[in-house]
């Protein structure tokens, strides 16, 4: 039986070759499109390359002064955390980095972009990165200012060319040079709170900013780090507590509102109170694949109307011959099922050739995308979803016609 | 073997009433060949169309093999003409995306059978027609007459006790005509097969058992 659903499968689709073409290419169109947006989602929110000990850790992005008729919201400074979030009793450790600052050097009259962000010592006891040579700069350094630096293995390459080993070596940035520590390998740059080309000690800021600011508000990120995952909540409740007992330092504002939030949480914070970013990231992600989808699947179901309405003939057959109509329903669902998978196998090779396109064209710095077996998973399930919905309902209209009307209609 | 008692069908539209068969009451014996003929639009081919339960009538009763047909489900519809009936078109209605050997499986495919027996039947329904050596064509590569032979070894491949044929001669030459006819005959003779058949040819109607004639949806004859 199924042996003869697919040959016929197959026969329909040589027969109506733009049909085939147009269905085929709707299919695996969208499912690239889906794929790679899921392959990004993964990178983004699935690797857990530098920051491995995020089951107990919670991460500090964003502290908002809201009044009546404005909100003032921003990274916190070094003050807050050092001084507030570095009183709670919960957290055993806390990392603290500015976000990336962009600059310019120049090698043997060569520019080079490049990024900078500032860490105290425990962002290296708390965050893993990979060293490929040397090691970070320690606390000892940090309180003398040494200018030192780690660097990320793509910055190596570009400031030091094939030179083996760099460690000791200067490099220039923003007019000062820092003496090398380390290479990490590197971090994409969607990885906002980790990414850097030169990570530099805080107190080697030009601004000063980590000691002359006593706001709350500034240009800094804090990774607080909870003895085991069970203490997670706990240290949660105590920032949220902490948090709540902040007066505003602007006149017009009425209150405080920042949050310990879990990697994912504060990724896609937009310090809107009254709505959660991981609620609005969600919608607006399921709002765009759902488009995505119903747009083919609104095309496949109306190709599969005519096409089924053209083999009316052959319905009359089958049925005048013994298939009842749901066999007849689930002979379509099948065929349209093969003809999606079909288009699901195309969209997976024309993926994989994205990922490939994309990675080697370096869109966005150190972001190697890969396709993987949840995004495959995915992906075959959005095949099976479209054969159903685009199949589901020309089959059973056309299970429901009148033999001798079939028949009549050739 | 069909048993038919007062079969009206009525045919409405908003504003139109037609009236296809009036009150047609008709006996097959088992083993009978009978024809129905008439001039086009008398209701023939619904009379055949209700006799193989693809249409409903508006009134009367049937009954096949001395069953009721009137409260079958759709399933058991399906399978009662899968077992019971074979039919055999005007145009054939062969499923040109499939080979000779596949359409003649068709009606195999609704019951349990393996795909080694549906073959094998297929194969031997193809031989009795003739066409053994055409298994691997596709119907556009068929002659009408080839055509026809496929659609009689499709109909008998479920070795049906009737076969209902409308018009089965009509698109065909009056050589390839008579073939088909002793192709029928032949059914009829040696494995005793129930045959309805609507024709307009009187030639064609002579060679069978009995004629009924309809006019207007009436019966007259």
């Amino acid at each position: 039986m199924l042996k003869n659903y697919f040959k016929i499968a197959i026969a329909v689709l040589r027969r109506r070759k733009f049909f085939t073409f147009i269905s085929l290419f709707g299919i695996s169109f969208t499912l690239t499109i889906l794929l790679v947006l899921t392959a990004f989602i993964d990178k983004v929110v699935g690797d857990t390359y530098p920051d491995r000990k995020r089951d107990r850790s919670l991460y500090v992005s964003r502290i908002s002064q809201v009044g009546k008729d404005a909100t003032s919201s921003g990274p916190v400074s070094f003050y807050f955390l050092q001084h507030y979030a570095g009183s709670l009793k919960t957290p055993v450790n806390i990392a603290i980095s500015s976000g990336f600052n962009g600059t310019n050097t120049y090698v043997n009259n060569k520019k080079i972009a490049l990024n900078f962000k500032f860490t105290n010592a425990a962002y290296w006891d708390i965050l893993e990165y990979d060293f490929l040579e040397g090691k970070a700069f320690n606390k000892q350094q940090v309180d003398n200012a040494d200018k030192v630096a780690v660097i990320s293995e793509d910055m190596k390459k570009e400031y030091f060319g094939d030179m083996p080993a760099v460690v000791g070596q200067y490099i220039e940035a923003d007019n000062v040079k820092y003496r090398v520590t380390g290479v990490v390998k590197n971090v994409p740059i969607t990885s906002y709170m980790t990414y850097s080309d030169i990570y530099l000690p805080y107190t080697v800021a030009k601004d000063g900013d980590y000691k002359n600011n006593k706001g709350l508000q500034g240009g800094y990120f804090g990774i607080l780090l909870a003895n085991s995952p069970s203490d997670v909540d706990k240290m949660h409740n105590e920032y949220e507590a902490m948090v709540s007992r902040l007066r505003p330092e602007e006149k017009w504002a009425t209150n405080v509102y920042s949050h310990a939030d879990t990697y994912v949480k504060a990724y896609v914070d937009t310090g809107d109170e009254k709505r959660s970013g991981t609620f609005i990231a969600v919608t607006a992600i399921s709002i765009f694949a759902f488009i995505l989808m119903l747009l083919p699947t609104l095309n496949l179901v109306n190709i599969n109307i005519t096409r089924i309405m053209e083999r009316s003939s052959e319905i009359g057959v089958r049925k005048a011959f013994g298939a009842s109509s749901r066999t007849l329903v689930y002979q379509f669902i099948v065929e349209n099922i093969i003809l999606t998978l079909l288009g699901g196998i195309i969209g997976v090779v024309l993926s994989v050739i994205a990922l490939q396109v994309i990675n080697s064209a370096h869109l966005i710095a150190n972001l190697e995308l890969t396709i993987n077996f949840t995004v495959l998973f995915i992906g075959l399930l959005v095949c099976l979803v479209f054969g159903l919905l685009s199949g589901v309902y020309p089959a059973w209209r056309m299970s429901k016609l009148n033999v001798v009307t079939a028949l009549k209609a050739q | 073997m069909i048993h038919l008692q007062n079969i009206e069908k009525v045919y409405r539209t908003n504003t139109v009433e037609t009236l296809a068969l009036n009150k047609v009451s008709l006996d097959v014996a088992k083993g009978e060949f009978l024809s129905i003929m008439g001039p086009s639009g008398c209701g023939k081919s619904t009379l055949l169309n209700i006799i193989g339960l693809l249409d409903e009538p508006s009134k009367g009763e049937i009954r096949i093999d001395d069953q009721k047909t009137d409260k079958l489900s759709d399933k058991q519809l399906a399978n009662f003409r899968n077992k019971k009936l074979g039919f055999i078109f005007q145009s054939y209605h062969l499923i040109n995306d499939l080979q000779v050997l596949d359409n003649v499986e068709l009606p195999l495919l609704y019951r349990d059978t393996t795909a080694k027996e549906r073959k094998r039947l297929a194969t031997e329904a193809l031989a009795k027609v003739g066409l053994s050596n055409r298994v691997k064509h596709f119907p556009s590569q068929l002659s009408g007459g080839q055509k026809q032979r496929v659609a009689i070894a499709r109909a008998i491949v479920g070795n049906p006790e009737i076969i209902l044929a409308d018009e089965p001669t009509g698109n065909l030459d009056s050589a390839m005509g008579n073939e088909i006819m002793d192709i029928l005959v032949q059914l009829n003779q040696r494995d005793g097969t129930t045959i309805v058949m609507v024709t307009h040819d009187e030639h064609m109607a002579k060679k069978t058992h009995r004629l009924v004639r309809l006019f207007d949806g009436s019966q007259v004859q």
